[in-house]
């Protein structure tokens, strides 16, 4: 899906969190927010999920407002930062949740519920783990589920909030690759919140470089990986690749 | 460093242990234990017969019903106030939020006399609330809505006390993935809300039965102590006890101590049956 950001501005408050910034997501696209801490980088995902409404701006979803959308009507896969797996439900349940949440006329039947959810395991590559609890899994593991709990929904788009901020370098590694092979095969418009240039530079097809000031955060550059590291735009951009 | 620490802090000498062990079954013995065993002893001074009578009697029953109806109506309730109230202060930011912390916790703070003196005040029938609702045959002071409204307020803390630091340790993250994954707020509130903060409710809710049951202070001063009518069981109690009818008197405390011990036995259970899911709910 086609995602256009429209001068998108957001304050809580006093304080303002970005700057009227804009950005256009091609349909299929991985594209990753870097910023140092403070940029707006999770407030504009949450925007773009619904979490979080802007203060003026219009965000358009194939060309079609989307401002005002409930966030139960975007159809956002949301993959939060500590993940939020529901902590007292078994990984199953976890991932059968948002189709058992359907209404009855697009609820599928208990029986294809289960086979996706299999075939969801299967592909996160753990299909033993259905019956255990989210405490009784590694923090690689809880990732993966709660990956594969927003795919199930069959997202539109797929948000992820520093989706490997709390892992060791091991583990991020062999999940970026992860998170690069299910974008390819699934084709989803995805986007993705890093501070870590390295991993924005080496796994998405657009970086968008921000920054954060009192005024709020805002779009410093919006590029390929290559173009980035070849012509950064304004000083910043030069200091933070470099870093 | 820290593992040698603790470790250390551990290995407290055995006789530091035994005499702090010692001392912890020897408080709860004197404090917690004895007083309770002392309450059936006096029931059954005169044997079980007499306990049996004294409970037989037309005013201990209908103190008992009362009680028991007066939690019945105001434990359910401040269960709801106290799940809207927990939920409001800890899902939303506002202004005015710690004072409204500081207003759930004033009837901690507040004599549970001087809350039933305000209700006598306000709905009295010398109030322009309380004339009116007398002529209309709706009485609030000595009659049941007051001893009602008087259990209420005294009790309305335990549940929003309970939930309120495990709902703002859990935080709204796994709410926000429900409601991404296509769910309502109230199915949010019923599959995801609800489970997480069950104990801590079940926990809350003991408490406030507990207290419902027990107030003697508010209840005495808007219930005007009509035997048969508005005595509940604390109030029967002290008016029979202070009738030298101490059989009566400690049959009816026993009562009231067995309700209260049921209803630990109770949660025990509950703890013990569901141990694995309290153990997976709980952070780790
Ligand atoms: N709910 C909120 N209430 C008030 N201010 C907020 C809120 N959420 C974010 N902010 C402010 O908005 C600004 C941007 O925050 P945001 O969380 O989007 O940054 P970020 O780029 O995700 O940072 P990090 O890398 O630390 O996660 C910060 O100044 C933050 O303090
Ligand atoms: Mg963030």
């Amino acid at each position: 899906m086609h995602i256009e950001i429209d001068e998108i501005s957001k304050a809580f408050g006093p304080t303002a969190a970005l700057t009227p910034v804009s950005l256009a997501i091609p349909s299929g696209a991985l594209v990753a927010l870097l910023g140092p801490s403070g940029s707006g980088k999770t407030t504009l995902l949450r925007i773009l999920g619904g979490l979080e409404f802007p203060t003026s701006g219009r965000i358009l979803f194939d060309g079609a407002d989307a401002t005002g959308l409930a966030v139960q009507d975007r159809r956002a896969g949301f993959v939060f930062q500590s993940y939020a797996l529901f902590r007292h439900m078994t990984v199953f349940d976890n991932i059968a949740y948002g189709l058992k949440t359907r209404p009855r006329a697009t609820r599928p039947p208990r029986a294809e519920i289960a086979r996706r959810v299999t075939k969801l395991l299967d592909l996160i590559q753990l299909p033993d783990i259905g019956a255990r609890y989210p405490s009784q899994l590694s923090g690689g593991q809880r990732q993966r589920v709660a990956l594969a709990r927003a795919l199930a929904i069959e997202p539109r788009m797929l948000l992820l909030d520093e989706p490997f901020g709390a892992l060791d370098a091991k583990v991020r590694k062999d999940l970026r690759q992860g998170l690069r092979d299910i974008h390819d095969e699934t084709g989803l418009t995805t986007v993705f919140v890093t501070h870590d240039q390295e991993e924005a530079m080496e796994l998405a097809d657009l970086v968008v470089v921000m920054s954060g000031s009192r005024s709020g955060g805002r779009i410093e550059q919006i590029g390929k990986p290559a173009d980035i590291r070849a012509r950064p735009a304004t000083p910043f951009v030069r200091d933070f690749i470099s870093a | 460093m820290s593992d040698i620490r603790f470790a250390a802090a551990t290995e407290e000498p055995a006789a530091v242990r035994r005499l702090l062990i010692g001392l912890a079954v020897a408080g709860l013995a004197t404090l917690v234990a004895a007083p309770l065993l002392v309450v059936f002893a006096e029931a059954l001074a005169q044997g079980w017969l007499a306990a049996v009578t004294a409970l037989g009697n037309r005013d201990a029953q209908s103190a008992i019903r009362l009680t028991l109806l007066i939690a019945g109506i105001s434990v359910p309730l401040n269960a709801a106030f106290g799940i809207a109230a927990a939920w409001f202060i800890t899902k939303f930011d506002f202004r005015g939020k710690a004072v409204l912390i500081t207003l759930i916790d004033l009837p901690f703070s507040v004599s549970p006399v001087v809350a039933g003196l305000c209700i006598v005040l306000m709905f009295g029938t010398n109030s322009l609330v309380g004339g009116w609702l007398v002529a209309s045959g709706h009485p609030i002071v000595f009659a049941l809505p007051g001893i009602v409204l008087a259990t209420m307020f005294v009790t309305f803390p335990f549940v929003a006390r309970e939930l309120i630091p495990v709902m703002i340790e859990q935080g709204r993250a796994e709410e926000e993935a429900a409601l991404t994954l296509g769910a309502s707020g109230w199915r949010t509130f019923r599959t995801v809300t609800l489970p997480n903060i069950r104990w801590a409710l079940l926990y809350g809710v003991l408490l406030c039965n507990a207290r419902a049951m027990g107030e003697f202070g508010a209840v005495a001063v808007v219930s005007g102590k009509i035997r048969g009518q508005t005595a509940t069981m604390p109030i029967t109690i002290e008016m029979l006890y202070n009738e030298y009818l101490s059989v009566a008197a400690f049959s009816l405390a026993a009562v009231l101590t067995l309700l209260a011990l049921v209803t630990l036995l109770l949660k025990t259970a509950l703890e013990i049956r569901h141990a694995d899911q309290l153990s997976a709910t709980h952070r780790h």
